[in-house]
């Protein structure tokens, strides 16, 4: 990146010749600019906080006091009885224990296949290595959407339909997790494990006791990328569940708001829709900066 | 395999002595180490892009043995005016709310660029959507668009407009769900953007400045043309990420009214699941396939005239 931004300037003519401005003046321009921004951001950061605080109040009114207009803004008494009495309609406990049964095998199977399978990219040479390392380059093209339907055949064949399994199993590999760990590893110096390779140490001992622990930055960008997207996958779990004690919170979600077309009990489906938006929320926060880091890096090799 | 040596050069193979002993324990330790993991990618990714081929030449209900029909399941695609309604849909989404989630992340991400009391709180702010989970955030939206109820007629009904009947009326629909997605995904673009800016030398900013360049020409002549290569990596995972789009159709709409927010992927699952006719979703898969290849390949045909440094990185 650094590379191309300093290329680029070099090569671009000066923009004018004109004097500066004075401190002072730019001082002050530079203070009314941040009031702008920062009304302007107000207002925009309203418009993408009123969403969650609405789902918040609502889940505390009762029914009557959701169909009303004007909207009433807050409710006449906060009714945590709401919680309980979804707890009542759905098995809430049970569609948070899938979620989570589904979402940490996955990391935890992520976690150990991407960084063998980085390691044998990154850190092993061997015939065949590039080859298959293509076809890895190559399936991570394919969108989800488009073999959805196979999948599906392939998990009726395997007896998975309706199961844990046909959540967890596929989830296990990702192209993009060994490709993750692969970029990562490779930039770990060689001298590090030649030291350890004298003394004798295979690569199984390289792996786990020099390349893992200087990855601990990846592995949690790559973890909560993982957990986040099976705490929140829809369409896949909608294709292979469809037994209610098997459902996650999001397939249980859609169920209990569609499940009563008419007389939807709104404020019952927004205290559900807490229950499954608070755990991803807090994850994130906790995690924000290896998140976040995901983000950059991913979006920057991608761009340079 | 003998070909494939060129390929590590590198190594330190050649460096010492003992090599074939050495070569064979690489060569034994890296298929270990990919084994599981190559496995896994064979069976879940390969296995169905062989099965697609063979479905898309068959006719099957899911029960019985599978009809071969040759190219019968395009030849009813391009009689069904339902494909073309819902492809058309897909495009529709695509090509307006990624643009302007685009547009928008931009000049957000120039926003939260500035050093200023605060800036740290709103990026985490308008970056919380993309974390929510969509069935979530559409049915909370879901009801915010909601006519007699919703907050939105609400707020329109304090300055005398009579708000439409939002998720129920065709001309409005699809702009709702538009609203909902960039309302959700332009943290993401944001983001990425906010970290092109700051991977931007400030001795670059400040020279320009030096050779008098105002705000908007530093932004015209060193930002925009710095961040082509950003714009490029966002707008070619937007395009891929909105033609797959699911989620809130399903929740908001349920693809209504008259199939106006049907998407192709919503069209999809409902030819394989609900009325089991395999073969013609797989081949609808196939052709939602080719039309994101076919438009990620011609992002990358006209990048170099474009993006930054792009001949040189490829």
């Amino acid at each position: 990146m650094n590379t191309i931004s300093t290329e680029a300037v070099q090569g671009r003519p000066a923009a004018g010749l004109g004097a500066g401005t004075s401190p002072m003046g730019t001082e002050r321009s530079r203070l009314l600019g941040n009031l702008g921004a920062w009304g302007l951001l107000s207002l925009g950061g309203i418009i993408m906080l009123v969403p969650f605080l609405w789902m918040v109040l609502m889940s505390f009114k009762s029914l009557d006091e959701v169909y009303t207009f004007p909207p009433q803004i807050l409710p006449n008494q906060f009714l945590f009885s709401n919680y309980a009495e979804v707890w009542d309609q759905v098995p809430v406990a049970r569609f948070f224990s899938n979620s989570a049964t589904v979402a940490i095998s996955a990391t935890l199977g992520v976690l150990l296949t991407s960084s063998l399978g980085g390691y044998s990219f990154a850190r092993i040479d061997y015939p065949g290595r590039n080859t298959i390392f293509l076809l890895y380059l190559s399936t991570m093209m394919i969108p989800f959407a488009v073999i959805m339907i196979p999948l599906f055949v392939q998990m009726r064949m395997l007896g998975w339909i309706n199961s844990l399994y046909a959540l967890i199993v596929p989830g296990l590999f990702s192209a993009w997790g060994t490709f993750l760990m692969r970029q990562f590893m490779m930039g770990i110096p060689k001298e590090l494990e030649e030291a350890a390779e004298i003394d004798g140490c295979g690569h199984f001992r390289i792996y786990s006791t020099i390349i893992m622990p200087l990855c601990k930055p990846v592995l949690a960008t790559l973890a909560i990328f993982t957990f986040m997207g099976f705490w929140n996958d829809f369409l896949w779990p909608l294709i292979v569940i469809s037994s209610r004690d098997l459902k996650t919170l999001p397939l249980g979600l859609a169920g209990f708001q569609q499940k009563v077309a008419l007389n939807t009990p709104w404020h019952l489906v927004m205290a559900l829709a807490v229950v499954s938006v608070l755990p991803i929320l807090l994850i994130f926060i906790i995690g924000q900066k290896y998140y976040v880091r995901g983000i950059v890096t991913s979006g920057l090799k991608g761009a340079a | 395999m003998a070909a494939s040596a060129p390929a590590f050069p590198q190594g330190p193979v050649a460096s010492r002595g003992g090599m074939t002993g050495r070569r064979r324990r690489n060569l034994i330790a890296g298929y270990a180490f990919l084994i599981p993991n190559l496995l896994g990618v064979l069976a879940f990714s390969l296995f169905p892009i062989a099965t697609t081929i063979y479905l898309t030449f068959h006719e099957w209900n899911l029960s019985d043995t599978p009809v071969f029909n040759g190219l019968q399941n395009f030849v009813l695609m391009a009689g069904d005016s339902l494909f073309w309604k819902t492809l058309g849909n897909t495009f529709y989404y695509t090509f307006v709310a990624v643009p302007v989630a685009v547009f928008l992340a931009f000049w957000l991400a120039l926003l939260l660029d500035r050093k200023m009391r605060g800036v740290l709180s709103f990026r985490v702010i308008y970056f919380l959507p993309h974390v929510t989970l969509t069935v979530a955030a559409s049915i909370i939206w879901a009801w915010i668009f909601q006519a007699e109820f919703g907050l939105i007629n609400w707020a329109l009904s304090k300055i005398n407009v009579d708000g439409p009947y939002w998720l129920t009326d065709s001309r409005w629909a699809m702009i709702s769900i538009i609203i909902m997605s960039n309302w959700k995904g332009i943290g993401y673009a944001m983001l990425i953007f906010l970290a092109g800016l700051q991977g931007i030398p400030a001795e670059l900013l400040d020279a320009a400045t030096v050779d008098g360049a105002n705000g908007w020409r530093r932004l015209r002549h060193v930002k925009v043309p710095l961040l082509t290569p950003t714009i490029f990596f966002i707008l070619t995972t937007s395009f891929i990420g909105a033609f797959q789009a699911f989620d809130q159709f399903m929740i908001m709409t349920n693809g209504g009214p008259a199939f106006a927010t049907t998407p192709l992927v919503l069209y999809i699952y409902r030819n394989g699941f609900a009325y089991f006719k395999m073969g013609y979703a797989t081949s609808m898969a196939a052709i939602l396939f080719l039309c994101i290849l076919a438009i990620t390949l011609f992002q990358w045909s006209v990048a170099r005239r474009w993006v930054y440094g792009f001949d040189m990185d490829n």
